[in-house]
């Protein structure tokens, strides 16, 4: 018996704008001028978000959280292609998605505030919770492309995960059962190149992370995440296929952390300042700006209105979930919700912790330096030091 | 003595790890971000630099492989030491722990042992986001074979993490990320210090009533006891625990013997606790020595909530006070 090739498909690489503005007309996605210009918005409001979270969290006004700078083509680009209909299934760094998909900035800031009360919106949407553990979300979004499924529904799930989450197991059982099973996922991974200090070479020896999909029988492809049109245009033919019954699809979106993993972050221990240069050269709003303006559609002074109307919503957002917090919300909200119905000694010791915050107001900010318990570290890392003397 | 040194928890288990790595060549330090970052707390700061990148290894991002890998290479005959980021990124590599690191003595009858240790920051109290507050101490400690150990601060966290990295069982060494750095404490430095596992330490002793407690909570149990102690003649004897499991029944019964009155105070949620299995061995061992029926002050039945209501859910200094008056006035 001879040794044969087994054929199995290339994986394609997909990049229609450069960082120079300049683009392949061929494969530029018609969209008219009003999504383009909303994309944009959407965009600066993402970038804004974020720039004005950190500022947020370095007062103390809001806890840890992950932003997404530099990675708003990706989100946005991949979020627009989306109906109602389809189910958003989120990791804990798609602001930009989670605004398309009507988050309010005020349950942004919530959520950042430590309040479960930022969710409760969610009800009778097609989106999902924030999933923290890495990959975790990746095989209950296989679900929900089952029950579509099931339904015959012409929708698709989307999920989100990074690069890191490729290296976990329930991103592989996930994707195989896409595969097994013929669902109508996608399966969206911004590749920012770092798993907090773990560089993309060390996370696999894989050449590209899109080759995932071959070993699953599922397409698989890499994109310019930086670039809008490679991601709009990848994503909307993978959801086409998914409503259409013809399977999952991965995608890799290739894109950059310009900012820290979380606020409790410090990339300056494990990456070189040139690396984060090179790619604030290919900045995925540089790019869109500088192809609106060469057709036309952009310009200085509409740039400042837009800026300033995202500055506002911002600040209105900020400000009704500080009135949120300020406004006494019930501190024992959270046994309520725990079963459908509360069993008696949960009962009992709701009435127990009742007696214990009698007359106190035992809200926690972001920062404060003492808790109810007695000090200790206000967050997670080294940013906090040690009190020189102990209490003991 | 020799040379003393002010330590917080984070620098007193780096440097346990460290005399540990330099005594044993076989000790290997592998996780998630360990490596260059030195942990995202820092724990293991700078043993990259000093034992280079065969022996501290940043592993891609996989609690289930990070945990499997260490087992297989404890059973080569190594010593590793795996960090698990947060406690609550451990369920991914429960399998392997249940099924694999805690069996694996009892099934060849010693033939083959699992001398690992699994090292994670654990419990509430930092102000954290979902998932890196939670006190999941029980999980292991209802499975036979795995040695749970949780350190109440610097001295015997330096202690116990190199007991546990000589111990040939495999350990879950839980290290409270809330008193992470909230105190220093004096290390002798050049000194071999190693508190065995298995025991608990009688942190003062009285003859009133009984504290059992560990962790964090040792912190906020001394807090709750000076007024009473200095004010109101209160004598408590304090024991704080260290290895949850297997648990130094001894020490807890020959205390209750004593004084015939207990409180047990844990941040883990009530039902299954630490606190209920100290419960049932007290009235298999020294049920007629009670003069009151023993109280505990935990962590709620509720998964702990988001930061903003988590003082709710963590037990506090007024909710001890409380129950040692209780337990006083019976």
């Amino acid at each position: 018996m001879p040794r044969v090739k087994i054929p199995l498909y290339d994986i394609e690489s997909l990049s229609i704008l450069a960082p120079d503005g300049t683009c392949d007309k061929a494969l530029l996605p018609k969209l008219s001028r009003e999504t383009l210009l909303q994309a944009f918005e959407w965009m600066l409001l993402s970038r804004r978000l974020d720039e004005q979270a950190l500022r947020y969290q370095r007062q103390g006004r809001i806890g840890t959280f992950a932003p997404a700078l530099g990675q708003e083509a990706a989100q946005i680009g991949s979020a627009l292609c989306l109906t109602k209909e389809d189910w958003f299934i989120p990791s804990f760094r798609e602001v930009g998605v989670s605004l398309v998909r009507g988050f309010s900035i005020k349950n942004y800031f919530l959520y950042l505030m430590g309040f479960e009360d930022s969710n409760v919106d969610l009800k009778g949407t097609h989106n999902t919770a924030i999933a923290i553990p890495v990959a975790s979300q990746c095989t209950y979004a296989t679900g929900i492309a089952w029950g579509i499924k099931l339904d015959r529904k012409k929708a698709a799930a989307i999920v989100y995960f990074g690069d890191g989450a490729t290296s976990e197991g329930d991103f592989h059982e996930g994707l195989n059962f896409c595969g097994a099973l013929k669902l109508p996922c996608v399966f969206f991974c911004q590749n920012n190149q770092w798993a907090i200090s773990t560089s993309r070479k060390q996370q696999t020896a894989s050449q590209t992370l899109a080759q995932k999909a071959l070993a699953y029988g599922v397409s698989g492809i890499q994109v310019d995440g930086n670039d809008f049109f490679s991601v709009y245009r990848a994503t909307s033919e993978a959801l086409d296929r998914a409503r259409r019954g013809e399977g999952a699809t991965f995608i890799e979106a290739v894109t950059y952390r310009l900012s820290v993993h979380t606020t409790a972050d410090d990339p300056t221990v494990y990456r070189r300042k040139e690396e984060e240069e090179e790619w604030k050269k290919k900045d995925p709003l540089l790019r869109f700006r500088l192809y609106l303006q060469k057709e036309g559609l952009w310009n200085a002074r509409q740039e400042e209105v837009i800026e300033e109307k995202i500055k506002e919503k911002i600040k209105k957002g900020y400000e009704e979930a500080e009135h949120f917090r300020s406004a006494n919300p019930d501190p024992l909200a959270f046994f309520d919700h725990v079963y459908e119905k509360m069993p008696p000694y949960l009962q009992w010791q709701k009435e127990l912790a009742t007696q214990k915050i009698q007359g106190r107001n035992v809200i926690k900010g972001a920062s404060e330096k003492k808790g109810g318990s007695g000090g200790g570290a206000a967050a997670v890392g080294e940013l906090e030091e040690a009190p020189e003397e102990a209490k003991d | 003595m020799g040379k003393i040194e002010r330590l917080t928890m984070v620098e007193a288990i780096n440097l346990g790890l460290r005399e540990e790595m330099k005594r044993d060549s076989n000790v290997i330090i592998l996780g998630e971000d360990v490596g260059v970052d030195g942990g995202v707390f820092r724990v293991t700061k700078g043993l990259l630099s000093e034992f280079g990148a065969t022996r501290v290894i940043d592993t891609p991002l996989a609690e289930s492989a990070i945990v499997g890998a260490s087992i297989g290479l404890a059973l080569y005959g190594k010593r590793p030491v795996c960090e698990i980021q947060f406690s609550g990124f451990m369920y991914q590599a429960y399998h392997q722990l249940q099924s694999h690191a805690a069996r694996m003595r009892s099934r060849t009858w010693g033939a083959q042992t699992v001398p690992m240790v699994l090292r994670s920051p654990y419990g509430g109290g930092i102000r954290a986001l979902e998932h890196h507050s939670e006190s999941t101490e029980m999980i292991y400690t209802h499975i036979p074979g795995l040695v749970v150990v949780i350190p109440s601060g610097p001295r015997k966290a330096r202690s116990l993490i190199k007991s546990a990295i000589r111990s040939n069982d495999p350990i879950i060494f839980l290290e409270p990320s809330f008193i992470y750095r909230a105190f220093r404490e004096d290390i002798s430095v050049e000194e071999e210090d190693l508190y065995p596992l298995g025991r608990a330490q009688i942190v003062r002793e009285g003859s009133q009533f009984t504290l059992i407690t560990y962790g964090a909570m040792l912190s906020v149990v001394k807090k709750a006891i000076e007024k009473g102690i200095s004010q109101n003649g209160w004598d408590p004897e304090v024991i704080d625990l260290l290895t949850i499991s297997p648990m130094d029944t001894e020490t807890v019964i020959e205390s209750v013997k004593k004084t015939g009155r207990v409180l047990i105070v844990h941040e883990a949620h009530r039902t299954g606790g630490v606190a209920a299995e100290i419960f049932a061995r007290i009235q298999e061992f020294a049920f007629l020595s009670l003069q009151a029926p023993i109280e505990r002050v935990t962590g709620w039945d509720t998964p702990v909530p988001f930061f903003s209501r988590e003082n709710v859910y963590l037990p506090d200094v007024h909710q001890i006070e409380c129950a040692i008056e209780k337990i006083l006035k019976f």
